[in-house]
């Protein structure tokens, strides 16, 4: 830890000296080297902790996510009650980051589906998401040696159209009465439809997705939500890979370094408010 | 009383037939629904894909590579305003490849499609999050607490409101308690729990709030739903809506009768 603290004291005072010594180049618009400064630290912090983590992920202590545990728990029960899990990856494109996340925790899905011999529903509203669907589930149903368990079918084009698609979910939903109803990625209004039909059918439901707007809707409807963050580091606690632990890890670094900046920034701005400092760190940031 | 035209009385009695048939799912999954199911989804999936070959793909792709003073301006032309540019073929190559994916043997093509949009979007996206979710955010929080442009409580008549050291302090520590719950390093027990356990107090304050708001909107969707049904049921659509709501009722209820509700064992 001591050792992690003073390369990150060095890096950011080396990132410091290289950003004034460029913008004093004119290498970038003056006015934007504070995000200069912000985005090396954060590729600084990144590697460091992945390189951390690939030297020893045992180590490194995650705490636990109780909506991460009901994912097994959930395949479990549509195992034990022989119907299949229903997993929509949201209604946006590869282009969104909560899609790709999404994506990443279906081939976790499928590796228990596959396990577990468990039917896999994946209806979705972008052609480029069926088609990332697909390789993320046939890659997991490879791996756990059951080649044969997958078929193209199970992850399917429904519309692009945002209540079109609602509608045809929430058919899917009442017509095969899954056992677990997952909603991961990117969500607008249709939220709250999918998780009042899937109450209704008595699924149980796990959501997760960074949609601030959304999350309401599926902590009030649902069994579990990941909210946020929570959601990001699902595929690291899952795949439990040295490189995403790592970049959880990252994260938590930079949270903390970003409250600090915070703590440093309230302070500073006080005492130019009150004259005692001649300079104000709010024209600094930008 | 003005005359309607044919089609639109048409176009009114469908409409209330496909919205009646949709809340008819409140009583249960019926053909109805099914019908209004299959009808939106199929009707919207052929409108999008016609939409976006007319609004996106042929203007923007094929414009671009079949231009005015462009090298096929002989073979054909799609005048759309824009120069030939020849870096869209690859755009066009990586469409082709997502294409040839109905193909086992070329199935591994449609990857490159998928890698460039994540790879393009990540890369697009990392500034403007930093932007918006980093420093934004420090600039947001730095608030002003000691000097105290406003009082401690500002009370101006009877609201508090403005920019007071009491919300200042509130925003802070809301923000850090609720940046803390996402901290996953640590186990959130003791004093530190507590603390993590005050920011899930607070995301669940913004929640509600942002729950009642999204109510609002929806109840206003419905009424909208309502005008045109109360519209479509006046003389001037021969009482669409009326027609088509005995209609429904009749057919669920002898459906109904036919089909009894299974019970779940």
């Amino acid at each position: 830890m001591n050792d992690n603290i003073k390369r990150y004291a060095i890096g950011v005072v080396g990132i410091i000296v290289v950003t004034s010594i460029l913008s004093q180049f004119h290498i970038f618009k003056s006015e934007r080297a504070f995000m200069f400064a912000v985005l090396l630290t954060v590729i600084m912090v990144l590697l460091n902790e992945i390189q951390n983590a690939r030297k020893d992920s045992e180590s490194i202590f995650l705490r636990t996510i109780p909506g991460l545990k009901a994912v097994e728990e959930a395949v479990g029960r549509s195992t034990e009650m022989g119907r299949p899990i229903l997993y929509v990856p949201g209604i946006m494109d590869m282009n969104e980051v909560e899609t790709v996340a999404g994506v990443i925790v279906l081939g976790h899905v499928a590796k228990m589906t596959a396990q577990y011999e468990t039917d896999l529903d994946v209806p979705v509203a972008r052609s480029i998401v069926m088609q990332a669907a697909r390789e993320a589930c046939k890659e997991s149903y490879l791996s756990q040696g059951r080649p044969e368990m997958f078929n193209d079918d199970m992850v399917h084009y429904v519309t692009d159209d945002q209540f079109a698609y609602a509608a045809g979910v929430n058919g899917i939903m009442q017509r095969d009465k899954p056992a677990a109803c997952m909603y991961m990625g990117k969500f607008y209004a249709e939220s709250l439809l999918f998780a009042e039909t899937g109450n209704g059918i008595g699924a149980i439901q796990i959501a997760g997705t960074a949609s601030q707007a959304q999350i309401p809707f599926f902590v009030t409807a649902c069994d579990y939500t990941l909210m946020g963050e929570e959601y990001f580091a699902a595929s690291a606690y899952l795949s439990k890979k040295p490189e995403l632990i790592g970049g959880v890890k990252a994260q938590d670094t930079v949270k903390l370094m970003l409250i600090g900046l915070v703590l440093v920034a309230l302070v500073l701005r006080a005492f130019f408010d009150l004259n005692i400092v001649p300079f104000n760190i709010m024209d600094w940031i930008g | 009383m003005e005359q309607l035209s044919f089609s639109t009385i048409l176009g009114a009695w469908i409409a209330a037939f496909l919205t009646l048939g949709i809340f008819s799912y409140l009583y249960r999954d019926n053909p109805f629904y099914k019908i209004a199911e299959h009808v939106f989804v199929g009707v919207s999936a052929a409108y999008w894909a016609a939409t976006f070959y007319w609004t996106q793909i042929y203007p923007n792709l094929f414009g671009r590579l079949f231009a005015v003073g462009g090298p096929f301006e002989n073979i054909y032309v799609i005048d759309k305003g824009h120069e030939f540019s020849v870096l869209y073929f690859f755009p066009l190559l990586l469409g082709i490849m997502m294409l040839l994916s109905v193909f086992k043997q070329f199935n591994w093509m449609a990857r490159w499609g998928i890698a460039y949009t994540v790879g393009i979007a990540a890369g697009l996206k990392a500034f403007g999050y930093l932007k918006s979710n980093v420093v934004e955010q420090i600039k947001a929080s730095a608030v002003d607490l000691f000097s105290g442009s406003m009082p401690f409580f500002y009370n101006d008549t009877t609201d508090w409101y403005g920019d007071t050291v009491f919300n200042n302090i509130v925003l802070l520590v809301g923000t850090i308690s609720a940046l803390m719950y996402f901290y996953f390093s640590k186990e959130q027990s003791g004093g530190y729990g507590r603390f993590t356990r005050l920011g899930v107090y607070f995301l669940m304050i913004s929640f509600g709030a942002s729950f009642g708001f999204a109510v609002m909107g929806r109840i206003s969707l419905l009424i909208g739903r309502f005008n045109d049904l109360i519209l479509f049921s006046g003389p001037s659509y021969d009482y669409g809506t009326f027609w088509m709501l005995g209609f429904i009722i009749a057919v669920l209820a002898y459906w109904s009768f036919k089909n009894p509700e299974k019970q779940e064992v």
